[in-house]
């Protein structure tokens, strides 16, 4: 059955309604999800639907809540956790890269962590800093930790059910300028696994790649493009760690050129890590450097520059054409 | 009791008014677009703010938090470059790149404010460590709200100026929410009350209303830290009016519904005009004074409103003192 026109918050809101009806060791906790039902209105009428054992609302305490995650993930359940944005993680830094991310390893592969952490992330909302923030890469660079971002409300429907059936703590960046955004949602069938890249777009000379939020603009570009005779692919990473290299580097085989596009600030990114790997197995089908797009080496600015600071089409186009005068 | 000259009341009533017509107006240009993002008013709360902040002397120090527009004012900020800051104009005090998150007037002995709720706290601390190694009496005040007082760095500072005796007040304004939560899901015990655990004094005031009974209690403390005795842990109780952010949108269904009906009632200006107006000043007069402010906050938006957007490339200026490697 599919459903048209449902926003992703609609679509992650069925999502965890369908995981929590399915296994009653699914539980959500966070900051006003409950009886507000999150300040996205992602957890909207969970709380009644399931009472308040099985969404709780929490205490301000970004630590605790990840911490109490863990705890009960040791003991069998799969708790998912709402951190409200996407810089308020922070707070929780050390129970996620010195707890979360290392005990399956610490315990020698005998103790799964299904702990999935909800983080609305990234800009074009016109708020401030903290609410605005790209943040992946900290804990892209964890080990022990996996992290998905949906671009879709079809994608973000499946993943976030998948993520809460892994064995492994997911990270799920939900693109929160993509909330609101409509799409046709296929409630009976997921044609892909969670950790698979997909290519939203098809293309020969040049390779777009980028998550989340960045895709809808990569698909803005890629449309300006093929009015101008360039044709584009688009790869949708999906999975931000591990990698599903394979579509990226066919495609970038296929295309010689690539250009990897991100919100966060360039310096030791997800987007340069992505560059450097390319360049590293793709090199001698590569006609130009992989270049980055990406937000500035600052804290996210006002909102008057937020236009600035954010790549769009435009910024994307500039580097196609930088990749195509080689 | 404490007795206040006549002259330090009217201010008290001055600057409560002050942080009414700011927020109020900040609340009004959000809505219309005239700020961008959101902010967060103190309307209600405007005793709780000034009984502690003029409890404070000019050189003391204060951290603040999301909820921060009342806090520069009531230690006597002028509100033009506050304003300034809301609209992100070059002209504000932190030359608009902070907003309404970071409205740190640094005039005014502020540390600083934060959107990340209760971050700040600690960073009072550092200014109490200050004052008692250079041998100042300066002190410092950090404010935070009840959905604040349940973060673990509060109670790591609360132990570390305990030990230290260190010069610094904790001041919780309890507005008994946090966003929707309200305080009393979420609060074990009372948390004036956890101050007991570590060995310093902990106080409650119930009437937070009362812009007299928290300069009390806030002197209290003030006098006691100056005297080297350590930290006091303030819970003041009170009630935003508002939404909880202006234009959030997100209702207020989670409050029972005469509940703010009941606080309107306990309106800390109205409350103390009337105080005023029984200690023989006249009703005219303070209706002048009300005047007086509003044509203040219509200065202070002429001012932000006749100051030129700063340039784009602020976004990339200050990031470190030194440029030399910057990227
Ligand atoms: C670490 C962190 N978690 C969550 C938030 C989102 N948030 C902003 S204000 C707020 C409520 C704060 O309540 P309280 O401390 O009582 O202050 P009040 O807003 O009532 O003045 C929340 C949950 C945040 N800014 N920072
Ligand atoms: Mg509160």
């Amino acid at each position: 059955m599919t459903i048209e026109n449902m926003p992703m918050v609609k679509a992650i809101n069925a999502g965890l309604r369908a995981a929590l009806a399915k296994d009653d060791r699914v539980l959500l906790m966070g900051e006003d999800i409950g009886t507000l039902g999150g300040v996205f209105r992602v957890t909207e009428g969970l709380k009644n639907e399931f009472g308040s054992n099985r969404v709780l609302d929490t205490p301000l305490a970004e630590s605790a809540i990840v911490g109490t995650a863990i705890g009960l993930a040791m003991r069998g359940y799969r708790p998912v956790c709402e951190i409200q944005f996407d810089g308020f993680i922070y707070p929780a830094f050390d129970q996620i890269t010195s707890q979360l991310a290392k005990m399956t390893s610490r315990h020698e592969g005998e103790l799964p962590m299904p702990v999935v952490i909800r983080v609305p992330y990234g800009g074009h909302i016109g708020a401030v800093e903290h609410h605005q923030e790209s943040n992946e890469a900290y804990f892209a660079h964890t080990a022990g930790l996996r992290l998905v971002s949906p671009s879709n409300p079809h994608d973000a429907y499946w993943m976030i059910q998948e993520a809460i059936e892994s064995q492994d703590p997911v990270l799920f960046f939900e693109p929160k300028s993509r909330y609101w955004p409509k799409g046709d949602v296929n409630l009976s069938a997921n044609d892909i696994p969670l950790h698979a890249s997909r290519i939203a777009r098809t293309g020969t000379d040049v390779t777009l790649i980028g998550h989340g939020a960045m895709v809808s603009v990569l698909l803005q570009a890629a449309e300006i493009a093929q009015e101008e005779g360039t044709s584009v692919e688009v790869v949708d990473l999906r999975s931000l760690s591990p990698v599903d290299y394979g579509p990226i580097l066919d495609s970038v085989r296929k295309t010689g050129r690539a250009v990897v596009a991100q919100e966060a600030p360039q310096n030791v990114s997800l987007g340069s890590e992505i560059a450097a790997t390319i360049t590293e197995r793709a090199f001698y089908s590569l006609e130009a450097p992989v270049v980055r797009v990406s937000g500035f080496d600052v804290p996210f600015p006002p909102a008057k520059l937020e236009t600035i600071y954010l790549p769009d089409a435009d910024r994307v186009l500039d580097a196609v054409d930088r990749v195509l005068s080689y | 009791m404490v007795t206040l000259t006549d002259e330090f009341m009217l201010e008290m009533q001055r600057r409560m008014l002050r942080i009414r017509a700011f927020d109020e107006r900040a609340s009004k240009m959000v809505k219309r677009g005239h700020i961008p993002g959101t902010v967060h008013t103190s309307i209600g709360q405007e005793a709780q703010v000034v009984g502690a902040t003029m409890a404070l002397g000019d050189n003391d120090y204060m951290s603040g938090n999301h909820r921060s527009h009342g806090h520069p004012i009531g230690k006597g900020s002028p509100l033009g470059p506050l304003m300034a800051e809301l609209q992100g104009k070059g002209t504000g005090v932190c030359k608009g790149k902070g907003g309404s998150l970071h409205l740190a007037d640094f005039n005014v002995g502020s540390l600083g404010e934060s959107g990340i709720v209760g971050s700040s706290i600690p960073i009072a601390m550092g200014a109490a460590l200050s004052s008692q190694v250079l041998g100042r009496d300066t002190v410092a005040l950090a404010f935070f709200g009840d959905g604040a007082a349940n973060q673990g760095v509060l109670y790591e500072s609360m132990n570390m100026s305990g030990t230290w005796k260190l010069p610094v007040i904790f001041l919780c304004e309890n507005n008994q929410y946090a966003l929707s939560t309200p305080a009393h899901t979420v609060t074990s015990g009372v948390i004036a009350d956890r101050a007991a655990g570590f060995g310093i004094p902990g106080v409650r005031v119930e009437d937070g209303q009362d812009v007299l009974a928290v300069y009390a209690a806030v002197s209290e403390a003030v006098a006691r830290a100056r005297r080297g005795e350590g930290p006091t842990l303030i819970e003041v109780v009170t009630y935003r009016y508002n939404e909880h952010s202006e234009g959030l949108r997100l209702g207020t269904d989670y409050r029972p519904s005469d509940e703010r009906e009941a606080w309107l009632k306990k309106d800390p200006i109205v409350l103390f005009r009337e105080h005023l107006i029984a200690n023989g000043h006249t009703a005219e007069a303070m209706d002048a004074l009300e005047a007086e402010v509003l044509a203040e906050v219509d200065a202070a938006v002429e001012f932000s409103e006749n100051s030129p957007w700063p340039d784009a490339s602020v976004g990339f200026d200050d990031l470190y003192t030194d440029s030399e490697y910057a990227a």
